[in-house]
């Protein structure tokens, strides 16, 4: 292995995705030609995942500061109040690629990912939901894909005993060669115990936690090895390979050693591994390390400073420590069976000095490499809006509402998902109140009254048809899943998952899309915290549709007054909350029953959603709903025979509208909520409604067994409950087992 | 004098946190964790073996937990008389250390299961049913991979003969139903205990249904019928 500067071949610029241009600024950020452990540095941090060189001039708009904020976007993930000294902790993240190529895996090891991310701040990780989107299920691999996701996530989830509680799933072609496996976690801590990763001290050591490295997950850089190494290494899968035993046993060293008070800082290693998490941390602040490379724990002999470097090994992370309490710290991990080894110390200038068997094999300085990393401001081309201005959609061939409606709950996208909740533990560590199949999961906070309700959403149809105003539809969504369950949004987590921005058209998605959320966020005061972004969802030049999906946690102040999703007792009346417009564009019935995608995304008055939000809170709070679901996909008749499944009941409506019954029964527009309300309550909750300026009306009552709907007195459906349940719980399943 | 409960933590344990808040919320009793290295068990009234995965369970769910140091005192203290109750995990730990008969093969359904059950009382020739009577259907979830009890036919046999099956799954009318046992347990067996009564293991999650707030506390009446029971003994 050399350390002589490298000869900046094409084929080896390309194998680190660097440009000629990017290579030059290397050239003149060193005054001289790098070698191949810098070359790799550069490369990985660098690189779109690393630096979001192009999305970052955008997400600059995002609103991220508030009174309950105590830590937006920069560090491991963001941190809101929630009262009684404790704070709540999330962040989104995709694993789209690897979950492609190895589903299993990559669906486990982003599980870990995202919950290093939330203990690294001092919290305990209390839930993980998983937004999932695939292909068509007959697409090639849909299967065995779905299942593999599925068992990841459940296989890794399951054994460190963090509930997973909610989630989504979709089903759209364009995910059929490129899935996003996206996962969001939340976690609780104390104030005074969130902790961040600042480097800082000059002196101070570095200890490497962990599992050992290996070779797993060097992106490209095993490639490039193999024209350094005369032995030809082994190629290993650029997946890596996650152990949640480990994990587990991670996560509880490091939320002992946060108890006490030996650690400077503490950061995961996430993608680039030990490069980006030491970078990372002396640039927030202000300082370097020196660090000898030759003193990591490995799994296998031989591995160079380039692989050390570069490896995305799983459960690992790198600690600050004060100086002389390092023994405390590493005596702490041993006790849960972990490798703790100083590696290195912090020093004054802010330089990355690397040994390796005494000799130094790189020597960068960190600004340029993290901060002052290439900004690109690409160009792009803003979407037009799908549907010529809200134009009403033809519905020609449109069948019976009944048959439409038991085609829609049979529709991959509405059916039940028990199959898949069934496979993930969600009411471990006995805090799940509300679990999966609900609009929001709800945890209770042990040693308080109170509750958090998560939440994710996005249509990527909407998105698809109006990039702005779909994304702004996913917030409202999924904060109005929170809201229906009565409580408050706090705040917003995103992933961001779209093509290639090097396509015009495709930033101008994104584009659009961070100005939508942007305006929904400052619309519900629910400020963005965290999130992750992943470009490139393309392949063989297919892009995905466009898919910002949406985290949101919300907090109710009385857990025991949580709103079920579902009607509970015959006899209450039912209150539609909002106005439905003739939207049938870009919905599920358009797709699903007509088997068209088309059409104008609905419609999204920002204040009307603010002013549903606020009264669904005001009405929870002084316990006036029985039961409050959202509408979404297939709308209002959809999610009225949703609301009797599982207690028996049933629902007898008559929907005075001027609409067409069949776009009354399944047109999408939003806000909208379906209620139920104690007989003598009423009064009271359309008095609030007008306040509020919340369109509202009784459109009729819990009734034992079937599901009815009128509209203007004359019947348009009627079927048992018991026969659409049947439908909806065993679509999905039956076609996941059949294969 | 407060009711002492200790809980087993083995590194991969995952439902300690539970135990101990179900044994001191729940219970009222004064409860602490016991390291898997230790071998002190802290003179309780009662130890839990939790829900979890022991050491990975890579090899069999609680084969390598049962070379513990702490198990040898949990052996022992069984031994002599003393309560224990192993859930999920910690029922796999209980059956392959030998404190309790049969064995947890893989759901038969291959995957992982969580969801909700109803199990009814068998027996009440133990502490932790005593007080709950025989033919109470209790509602709790479930969440393992690894439930499905088996036992050579003379084994279960035998249990049979001595009542030592002590909850079984059963559908919504509180019957034996199809469908009901949700990982193909051998006779829909859900828990068991030893011949003497003091060990109990049983693959549901009591501690997961022991407040209104989780919506069953059915759980409840398993650590209510043990403390009453402890304090009749005590008395």
């Amino acid at each position: 292995m050399s350390y002589e500067p490298v000869t900046a071949t094409r084929a080896l610029l390309s194998e680190h995705k660097l440009t000629d241009e990017e290579y030059r600024r290397i050239q003149s950020v060193l005054g001289r030609d790098p070698n191949i452990v810098e070359l790799g540095i550069f490369s990985a941090l660098w690189s779109e995942h690393c630096s979001y060189k192009t999305s970052r001039v955008f997400l600059k708009e995002f609103p991220t500061k508030g009174p309950r904020v105590l830590q937006g976007p920069g560090e491991n993930a963001g941190a809101v109040d929630i009262g009684d000294s404790l704070a709540v902790v999330f962040k989104m993240e995709s694993h789209n690629h690897p979950s492609f190529i190895e589903p299993y895996q990559g669906a486990a090891t982003g599980v870990g990912g995202i919950l290093r991310d939330i203990f690294t701040m001092g919290a305990r990780p209390v839930a993980v939901l998983d937004p999932l989107f695939f292909g068509p299920l007959d697409a090639s691999r849909m299967h065995s894909l779905v299942d593999g996701v599925v068992r990841g996530i459940s296989g890794y989830g399951n054994c460190i005993g963090i509930p997973t509680v909610g989630g989504s799933t979709f089903f759209h072609p364009s995910y059929a060669k490129n899935i996003l496996v996206n996962v969001m976690a939340v976690g609780v801590v104390r104030h005074d115990r969130i902790f961040r990763a600042k480097a800082a001290g000059p002196g101070n050591p570095v200890l490497y936690v962990g599992s050992r490295t290996g070779r797993d997950g060097i992106h490209g850089a095993s490639m490039a090895s193999d024209v350094f190494d005369d032995e030809k290494a082994k190629r290993r899968p650029a997946v890596q390979v996650g152990d949640p035993f480990v994990e587990k046993l991670v996560l509880e060293g490091v939320l002992e050693v946060l108890q006490g008070d030996a650690v400077v800082a503490i950061q995961d290693m996430g993608a680039a591994g030990l490069t980006s998490s030491t970078f990372e941390m002396c640039s927030r602040g202000g300082v370097g390390m020196r660090l000898d490379l030759s003193k990591v724990p490995v799994r296998e002999e031989g591995i160079t400073p380039y692989e050390l470097m570069l490896s995305e090994s799983q459960e690992r992370m790198v600690i600050v420590a004060h100086k002389g309490r390092e023994e405390e710290v590493a005596s702490v991990f041993r006790k849960w069976g972990v490798d703790a080894e100083v590696i290195g110390e912090v020093i004054a200038e802010p330089r990355m000095e690397l040994l390796f068997a005494g000799e130094m094999v790189a020597d960068l300085p960190i600004a340029p490499l993290v901060e002052d990393a290439p900004i690109y401001r690409r160009p792009f081309v803003l979407p037009v809006p799908a549907g010529e201005g809200g134009k009403s959609v033809a519905l020609d061939g449109a069948p019976d509402d009944l048959t439409a409606l038991k085609r829609l709950l049979a529709s991959p996208n509405v059916s039940g998902k028990e199959w898949i909740s069934s496979q993930y533990d969600w009411s471990v560590q006995g805090d799940t109140v509300v679990g999966p199949g609900s609009d929001a999961a709800v945890l209770r906070v042990k040693g308080t009254r109170k509750g958090l309700a998560c939440s994710v959403a996005v249509n990527p149809r909407f998105v698809a048809a109006d990039p702005g105003l779909g994304a702004a539809h996913a917030v409202v969504e999924a904060a109005l899943n929170c809201a229906v369950t009565g409580a408050r949004p706090l705040a917003v987590t995103d992933c961001l998952n779209f093509g290639n921005p090097e396509r015009p058209e495709i930033l101008g998605q994104f584009v659009a899309a961070v100005r939508g959320i942007t305006g929904a966020c400052l619309a519900l005061d629910t400020p963005v915290i965290s999130g992750n972004v992943s470009l490139y969802n393309e392949t063989d030049g297919g892009s995905i549709v466009p898919t910002p999906t949406i985290g949101v946690v919300g907090l109710l102040e009385e857990v025991r007054d949580a709103v079920p999703c579902r009607f509970v007792r015959e006899g209450d009346l039912v209150v539609l909350l909002g106005e439905t417009r003739d939207e049938m564009g870009a919905g599920e019935y358009l797709a699903t029953v007509l088997g068209r995608e088309e059409g104008a995304c609905p419609s999204l008055d920002l204040g009307a959603a603010r002013a549903v939000v606020d009264l669904l809170v005001e009405l929870a709070s002084g316990r006036r709903l029985a039961s409050a679901h959202d509408l979404s996909h297939g709308g209002l008749a959809v999610a009225a025979a949703e609301a009797c499944f599982g207690a028996g009941l049933g629902v007898d409506l008559d929907l005075a509208t001027d609409l067409a019954p069949v776009r009354a029964l399944f047109s999408e527009s939003a806000p909208r909520v379906l209620a139920s309300i104690l007989p003598g309550d009423e009064a009271a909750v359309l008095e609030a409604a007008r306040r509020r300026g919340v369109p509202a009306a009784v459109v009729g009552r819990v009734v034992p067994e079937s599901v009815r709907i009128a509209v203007r007195g004359r019947p348009a459906l009627a079927e048992r409950t018991g026969v659409l349940e049947a439908i909806w719980a065993g679509a999905f399943r039956d076609a996941m087992e059949e294969a | 004098m407060r009711f002492r409960v200790s809980v087993v933590v083995f590194p991969g344990s995952n439902c300690d946190r539970d135990a101990l808040h179900a044994a001191e919320a729940v219970m009222g009793a004064e409860a602490r964790f016991v390291w898997h290295q230790e071998r002190d068990l802290a003179r309780p009234d009662l130890v839990i073996l939790p829900g979890g995965f022991s050491y990975g369970d890579y090899l069999r769910c609680g084969a390598m937990a049962r070379f513990s140091p702490v198990m040898e005192s949990v052996v022992a203290y069984a031994e002599r008389g003393g309560a224990v109750l192993g859930i999920c995990n910690g029922f796999q730990v209980l059956c392959e250390a030998g404190l309790l008969p049969g064995v947890l093969l893989q759901n038969a359904g291959l995957r992982f299961v969580c969801r909700e059950v109803r199990i009814r009382v068998e027996s009440t020739q133990t502490p932790f049913t005593a007080a709950v009577p025989r033919g109470t259907v209790l509602r709790m979830p479930v969440a393992h991979g690894d439930g499905n009890w088996n036992a050579a036919p003379e084994v279960l046999r035998d249990l049979e003969a001595h009542d030592q099956v002590v909850f079984r799954y059963v559908g919504a009318g509180g019957d034996r139903a199809p469908g009901a046992t949700p990982n193909g347990s051998m006779d829909d067996v859900a828990g068991v205990r030893n011949r003497r009564g003091n060990v109990l293991g049983l693959m549901p999650h009591p501690e997961r249904a022991a407040e209104a707030i989780l919506g069953s506390e059915d759980g409840a009446r398993l650590f209510a019928s043990f403390v009453r029971s402890a304090a009749g003994a005590a008395a």
